[in-house]
């Protein structure tokens, strides 16, 4: 009886989380143009999609910003948390200070002060100032997914790798790179997440004429957004909950084996 | 013996349709010590929970001093836990965390403050009364957790490994400390462990279990001495188990020769299991043995040597105190009050037999 | 690898201070600053005027509102979820990380077609004989935006906080005497602070600086502090005021800096 309640309260968040989400899929299969109504099913807008440019370009864009951002991010991310290690404990505590500003700071704020940044050092706004925007907020996800597997790490296993005659690059990649992976990729894929649904800070970063799906959605609120969005979205979140899925089942199968 | 005071009836538990317990009968008395004594996974930890009221068995009843206690939470019983890993409120002060269940009981603030001082005396950490518990070390944090238990003055104290996160010389200082306190406070402590060592150090009654059965219950000298089956015998130190036949009463046939022994009983020429433990095994000049082997492993280990010679293809385990270097001839010779002779289990189930007292 | 280390640390000292600690003090230069340059407060003492004060007021309103419910219906189901066995973590992470997969703007306006006075969930209503909902437009609906979308960083905190408490600790609380009522607000409640103060500054700052979901469920009637922000950089032109009315805000996050720095020293209560 108490476990069907805490089921049932379970579902009904999820429910509260995802109704949106069902919401748009069946919006994508709809006839009709506008949301009011249902004018019958329809994969018209899947096909549509394909050849809005517009919207394509968009896509473009924000898969490239992700991806590139996510990358340098986790690069220079990592470096960071290895370099941590060796610092004296203040300069280690001030440095986490200054990577939490932007994970407690409110969106708004970073992207105005980003934006009086680009305009002060002249720098043309386009895809370039997304890309630095984007790499700066996140590159804390990837420290704070990092840094709680460097604490983990034995100091013993990279020593180890020296004394039977590693070298020092080598002796990182073999020895504590692997170790630090499982951190290194869900700081990536948080990071990645994190960019591919930023609105706020792109929306200040942004130049004219260059658009992410977030900022496209945006400027087509007003005009009333094309059902083609709808099919878009539906698509990239059907694939990612796909993916995501197999992911989580293929170590289960292992165990089972 | 004193009087019985909790006494488990038939108690069955399983999880996932996975039996860790099945029909367990357990009778403790008042002011023993009784160790729970098994490998992981052998229904002891379980057993502990079902006592403090953490689960609740399938089937079967707890009585509690002539009570039926099976069904009542663990916040109205009269026995109080020492956890794995302390499970001290890291939030609260070591006072804060003795005075936990003092308060609940409504208790007056200078009853508490006694209790405190006394606690903490019986535990060797006077003035421990401010700290918080992250910035005690595990083996003090251990005592606190003991301290917490005890003011509330239960008839039983459970311990459920307490000492397995300790090193070994606090764990051997600690197990003096547990005996000690248990005297001084005459109550009852079930204590659940898989190490030997400690199970034969500090208690009045072992019982040994595995898979969910009791093996053996007994004092640590009977457990030790004379073992019932092949797993209490080879999970309570080291020993040589060896297939044999019962020739007659008293007569045993080890690796094709025979030796004396005490044991009757068992018929003639029936397979049983000799058991017999490596300080027992004597190793004298070739020809005074009774079988003849050949040392091929020598281990000092400070007390005295572990040997292992091969005789009549089994490889014997040794402990002496006189060396026989590894390739030397030697004979053995057994007492036969040291040869404890056991029944084979003619199936898993008979091995595990349930066994009450 | 210490001394090589020294040289590793360069290029994130060298981007914080860029692109995080430089663009902050642009924002306070700016927030100080008018057109030709002179000192100057009067973008700061703006927010008292009367638009800026009625606007600040709705946003702390409806972001305090929205964290409250954010608490409220986020730390029940965080001891439902700690209860789950640990295998399971990183499913239930991504139960709630998942719908950041869909487009924010997208799934805030899905909620106009839920909410609408002929949309989905007043026929639902009406077909179970309910009184239909009229709270699109309406402060409520940006309320019900704003828990809708920063709930996951209430549950994250919350259920990684309680998670990490050790079973056996509730255990000897029972053990001890306590009831259920006296080990939650005795033990879990207090063990669990580091989620909640983690929780609620991941809620309250993002609601209280949101500017797109007051327009989209809001009807664009009604003007919270991000909104006339965003108003004075994108529309006005006017930085200085921008960044004046930026810098107040930065005080409210700075408060609650200082709070979670307090309180949650071990980032015990983080969301991953």
């Amino acid at each position: 009886m108490k476990n069907a309640a805490k089921k049932i309260y379970i579902a009904l968040i999820v429910l509260f989380l995802y109704a949106p989400i069902g919401t748009l899929m069946v919006l994508s299969f709809n006839a009709s143009k506008t949301r009011a109504k249902w004018g019958g099913f329809s994969i018209q807008w899947y096909i549509a999609l394909f050849e809005n440019e517009e919207i394509l370009r968009a896509l473009f864009n924000t898969l490239v910003i992700a991806l590139v951002s996510s990358l340098v991010a986790t690069v220079i991310g990592t470096i960071a948390c290895i370099a941590m290690t060796g610092m004296k404990r203040q300069a280690k505590s001030i440095l986490m200070g200054i990577t939490n500003i932007p994970m407690l700071n409110a969106d708004i704020v970073t992207g105005v002060s980003l934006m009086l940044l680009y305009i002060s050092l002249g720098i043309r706004f386009g895809m370039g100032t997304i890309l630095l925007s984007h790499i700066t907020f996140n590159i804390p996800y990837v420290i704070l997914s990092v840094m709680p597997r460097m604490k983990q790490l034995n100091p013993s296993t990279f020593e180890a790798a020296l004394d039977l005659g590693s070298s020092h690059l080598n002796a990182f990649f073999k020895v504590v790179f692997p170790d630090l992976l499982p951190g290194i990729l869900s700081g990536f894929l948080m990071a990645f997440t994190m960019s591919l649904d930023d609105f706020i800070i792109t929306h200040f970063t942004k130049g004219v004429g260059v658009d992410t799906l977030s900022t496209k959605i945006y400027t087509e609120i007003k005009k009333g957004i094309k059902p083609e969005m709808y099919a878009l979205s539906s698509l990239i979140f059907v694939t990612v909950l796909t993916l995501l899925v197999l992911i989580n089942l293929s170590p289960d199968k292992k165990e089972k084996k | 013996m004193n009087k019985e005071l909790i006494q488990l009836v038939d108690i069955s538990k399983s999880f996932d349709g996975q039996m860790v317990l099945d029909e367990l009968n357990l009778s403790i008395h008042e002011n023993e010590f009784v160790t729970l004594l098994g490998p992981s996974g052998c229904g002891k930890t379980t057993t502990l929970r079902i006592l403090g009221g953490f689960a609740n068995p399938d089937t079967g009843r707890v009585v509690f001093d002539g009570q039926d206690i099976t069904r009542i939470p663990p916040n109205k019983r009269q026995l109080n836990t020492v956890f794995q890993k302390y499970a001290l409120f890291t939030h609260m002060t070591i006072a804060e965390n003795i005075a936990f269940g003092l308060k609940i009981k409504k208790k007056s603030k200078s009853y508490i403050d006694d209790k405190i001082r006394y606690a903490l005396k019986l535990v060797n950490l006077e003035g421990y009364e401010n700290r918080m518990p992250d910035s005690l070390s595990g083996g003090q944090q251990q005592r606190i957790a003991i301290a917490r238990a005890i003011v509330n003055e239960p008839k039983v104290l459970l311990l459920d490994e307490p000492l397995g996160a300790l090193d070994l010389k606090l764990r051997q200082e600690m197990q003096y400390e547990l005996i000690r306190m248990k005297n001084e406070l005459g109550i009852t402590f079930v204590y659940v462990t898989h190490d030997q060592e400690e199970a034969l150090t500090m208690s009045d009654t072992i019982v040994v279990m595995n898979q969910g059965y009791i093996q053996q219950i007994g004092s640590p000298e009977s457990i030790y001495n004379e073992p019932e089956n092949a797993f209490v015998a080879d999970f309570i130190g080291d020993s040589n188990i060896i297939h044999a036949t019962m020739i007659q009463d008293e007569v045993v046939e080890i690796l094709g020769t025979r030796f004396a022994c005490v044991d009757t009983g068992f018929g003639e020429n029936k397979p049983v299991d000799a058991v017999i433990r490596p300080e027992d095994v004597i190793l004298v000049e070739p020809d005074a043995g009774i079988i003849k082997g050949v040392v091929t492993h020598l281990i000092f280990k400070g007390v005295h040597y572990e040997m292992e010679v091969t005789a009549n293809g089994y490889e014997w385990l040794v402990h002496s105190t006189t060396l026989f270097p590894v390739g030397k001839e030697v004979g053995i010779q057994v007492d036969p009050f040291n040869i404890q002779i056991m029944n084979k289990p003619e199936s898993e189930d008979e091995e595990a037999v349930a066994i009450d007292i | 690898m210490t001394s090589k280390k020294n040289w590793l640390s360069v290029p994130y000292l060298f981007w914080s201070g860029l692109f995080i600690i430089v663009p902050l003090g642009m924002v306070v230069y700016y927030g100080l600053t008018d057109r030709t340059g002179a000192f100057t407060l009067d973008n700061i003492t703006a927010i008292a005027s009367a638009g800026h004060a009625k606007a600040l007021r709705l946003s702390l309103l409806l972001s305090l509102v929205s964290t409250v419910i954010c608490f409220l219906l986020a730390y029940p189901l965080a001891m439902i979820l700690a209860q789950v066995q640990v295998k399971r973590h990183n499913f239930i992470i991504l139960i709630f990380i998942l719908p950041m997969w869909m487009n924010f703007l997208l799934r805030t306006l899905a909620w106009q077609t839920l909410l609408e006075k002929n949309g989905v969930i007043n026929h639902v209503l009406s077909f179970l004989h309910l009184p239909t909902l009229k709270i699109i437009n309406t402060p409520a609906a940006i309320i019900l935006g704003m828990v809708y979308n920063f709930l996951p960083f209430m549950i994250l905190p919350l259920y990684n906080a309680l998670a990490k408490i050790d079973g056996n600790v509730i255990n000897a609380a029972h053990d001890l005497g306590a009831g259920h009522i006296h080990t939650f607000f005795r033990i879990i409640l207090p063990l669990s602070i580091p989620g909640i103060i983690s929780g609620i500054t991941m809620v309250f700052i993002p609601a209280l600086t949101t500017f797109v979901i007051s327009s989209l469920l809001g009807g664009g009637k009604l003007l919270l502090i991000g909104d006339v922000i965003d108003l004075e950089f994108t529309k006005t032109s006017n930085w200085h005021l921008g960044s004046g009315l930026s810098m107040v805000l930065m005080i409210f996050i700075l408060i609650n800096m200082v709070l979670s720095a307090i309180f949650d020293k071990d980032g015990e209560g983080s969301m991953l």
